[in-house]
């Protein structure tokens, strides 16, 4: 090897494609949810619905109890911090029609707040929980936002960028 | 869950572990008792947290695999393929079509040996010290094998992204001649020992019950979603790897208490081994890993993939940002949705029964704590 090797550029993005049933979904979204606030996207085989932090229980429940859309089983709720701002994803599937959606909002890093989608599934209870001990997201009306992780009086927010992992030291 | 029972100054509260042999781990239970009914139960997790996700952020894709191995520790296999899958997913890789029918085959053993231990411990949770003997017997047999194919009983890293680490030993077919005829005749055995015993049923029938419409709710995946007559298993709802091609029944159960928990999976034995006999039917010579760059750098994107692990669906969110580095792992596992559950099937019940409802769920605390 004579030559020296190129840097690569910016990084490529991931190829989004939908099947049948996330193309059927979307569109469904837009009739469904015609007054709230959305934006609907995909990412890599994905519905992505992005909204404000306000309408994230309107669009929970909508998604839920709407019969088109029918999303009984929350899969997850994962944070992903990028530096100015958080990212609060709620992975939703339906276990009835076996299509699948993300619901997207994001939080100011100073005040992470948002309400509680623990009325809509029960479930939701420990993600948030999880969320609020690694990134400090406060869940408004949550019954119990205790640290679930990590030990009572533990201070800072470890799943954040901010939070050294590889220095910092226990004991 | 709002807790609508506060506890009256007249029960009495019982601390259950950490250090308890009955809570399969590190894992806190504390109980409030009116006479012999369980009032309130408060699960407290994070004994086991070592903070996976945040560390994944650090290392390189590869690396990360050893992370998930320590995740659920008694199906690690997995685990790794779940992580695999979902990079692959990003970089849109194409596996080989060997590597695909190993990963099925080893990832169908791992669930077989992960319910024996679950078999036996369960024996144990009830009150019955045979089982464990039973179970620990095949499961060692399964590890044996691992042994020879990835030389670590445990924590393999074997499967890579792209593939697996190098193709089975020569000896793999003869081996599993030998195993899956014995695994058969191993999981009769067991079926014979526990299921009908009168003590057993006396003791899981009927207890910790929930409904399947509850179970959803609280997220509950896995064999204890299915014992509720559910059926939902990620294999068929969302074919990912090659579980379509094989043709397999996937056991519900009908009454949603322990017993049917204990059945779903005992069953699922069965079923795995069937999916094993034709992957190894199936199964051709060939690569066993994609051609690739030296260093994994997935494109900007990120991928949700579930897979169907022992526990229930065990799903991988990864965001990268286009380094060699993964921006964000997030894993959702099955026994931390799972274990939500448990304060709803405590309650009620008699405090003879916490310990049974409890493995009833089979949870692995490293995969809870992460």
């Amino acid at each position: 090897m004579t030559q020296p090797r190129k840097r690569e550029a910016a990084a490529p993005e991931a190829q989004a494609a939908l099947d049948d049933k996330g193309l059927n979904l979307s569109a469904a979204l837009a009739t469904h949810m015609q007054d709230i606030d959305i934006k609907i996207d995909v990412a890599l085989d994905e519905v992505v619905l992005s909204t404000g932090s306000e309408n994230i229980v309107a669009v929970c429940r909508r998604a839920k109890e709407d019969p088109e859309l029918a999303f009984d089983y929350l899969r997850s709720v994962s944070v992903v911090d990028y530096i100015e701002y958080l990212e609060v994803n709620y992975h939703l599937f339906s276990l009835s029609k076996r299509h699948k959606m993300v619901v997207k909002t994001n939080l100011s890093s100073d005040q992470p707040c948002v309400a509680t989608v623990t009325s809509v599934w029960r479930g939701a209870n420990w993600f948030e929980r999880e969320a609020h001990d690694l990134f400090g997201v406060v869940f408004n009306g949550h019954p119990d936002l205790r640290p679930l992780l990590l030990y009572e009086g533990f201070e800072g927010y470890p799943g954040r960028k901010e939070f050294p992992s590889h220095e910092y030291t226990e004991w | 869950m709002t807790i609508d029972q506060s506890p009256n100054s007249m029960d009495i509260m019982v601390n259950m572990g950490p250090q308890h042999p009955s809570t399969h781990g590190v894992f806190r239970l504390v109980i409030w008792i009116d006479g012999e009914r369980i009032v309130r139960a408060e699960p407290h997790i994070g004994y086991l947290h070592r903070g996976s996700e945040k560390l994944s952020e650090g290392e390189s894709y590869n690396q990360v695999i050893t992370l998930f191995d320590r995740l659920d520790y008694v199906a690690n296999l997995n685990c790794e393929l779940a992580f695999c899958i979902a990079v692959e997913k990003l970089m849109a890789i194409e596996v080989p079509e060997r590597s695909h029918y190993i990963r099925v085959i080893l990832s169908e053993l791992n669930r077989i040996a992960s319910h024996m231990l679950f078999y036996g411990v369960y024996g144990l949770d009830v009150g019955a010290m045979t089982p464990i003997l039973y179970g620990f017997r095949e499961r060692e047999r399964i590890q044996e094998l691992f042994e020879s194919v990835t030389g670590a009983r445990m924590m393999h890293h074997y499967f890579w992204i792209g593939g697996v680490k190098e193709d089975l030993p020569d000896d793999f077919e003869r081996r599993m001649k030998v195993l899956l005829p014995t695994l058969k005749q191993g999981i009769d055995e067991c079926d014979r020992l526990l299921s009908d015993s009168e003590l057993f049923l006396a003791r899981t029938k009927g207890i910790g019950t929930i409904t399947a419409e509850d179970a959803i709710d609280f997220g509950v995946t896995g064999p204890s979603l299915r014992a509720t007559g559910v059926l939902e298993d990620v294999r068929i709802s969302e074919p990912y790897s090659i579980y379509d091609r094989f043709d397999y029944g996937i056991p519900v159960g009908t009454n949603g208490d322990c017993w049917d928990r204990y059945y779903v999976r005992l069953e699922e034995m069965r079923q795995s081994i069937r999916i094993i006999e034709q992957a190894m039917e199936q199964m051709m010579p060939g690569e066993t890993m994609a051609k690739l760059r030296r260093i994994t750098r997935p494109p900007k994107g990120e991928s949700y993939v579930r897979t169907e692990s022992p526990r229930g669906d065990f799903a991988v969110f990864v965001v990268s940002d286009g380094t060699e580095h993964p921006y964000r792992v997030k894993v959702r596992t099955p026994s931390f949705a799972n274990l939500q559950a448990l304060q709803h099937l405590l309650r009620d019940a008699y405090v003879a029964d916490a310990v049974v409802i409890l493995g009833s769920i089979d949870i692995v605390l490293g995969e809870v704590d992460r």
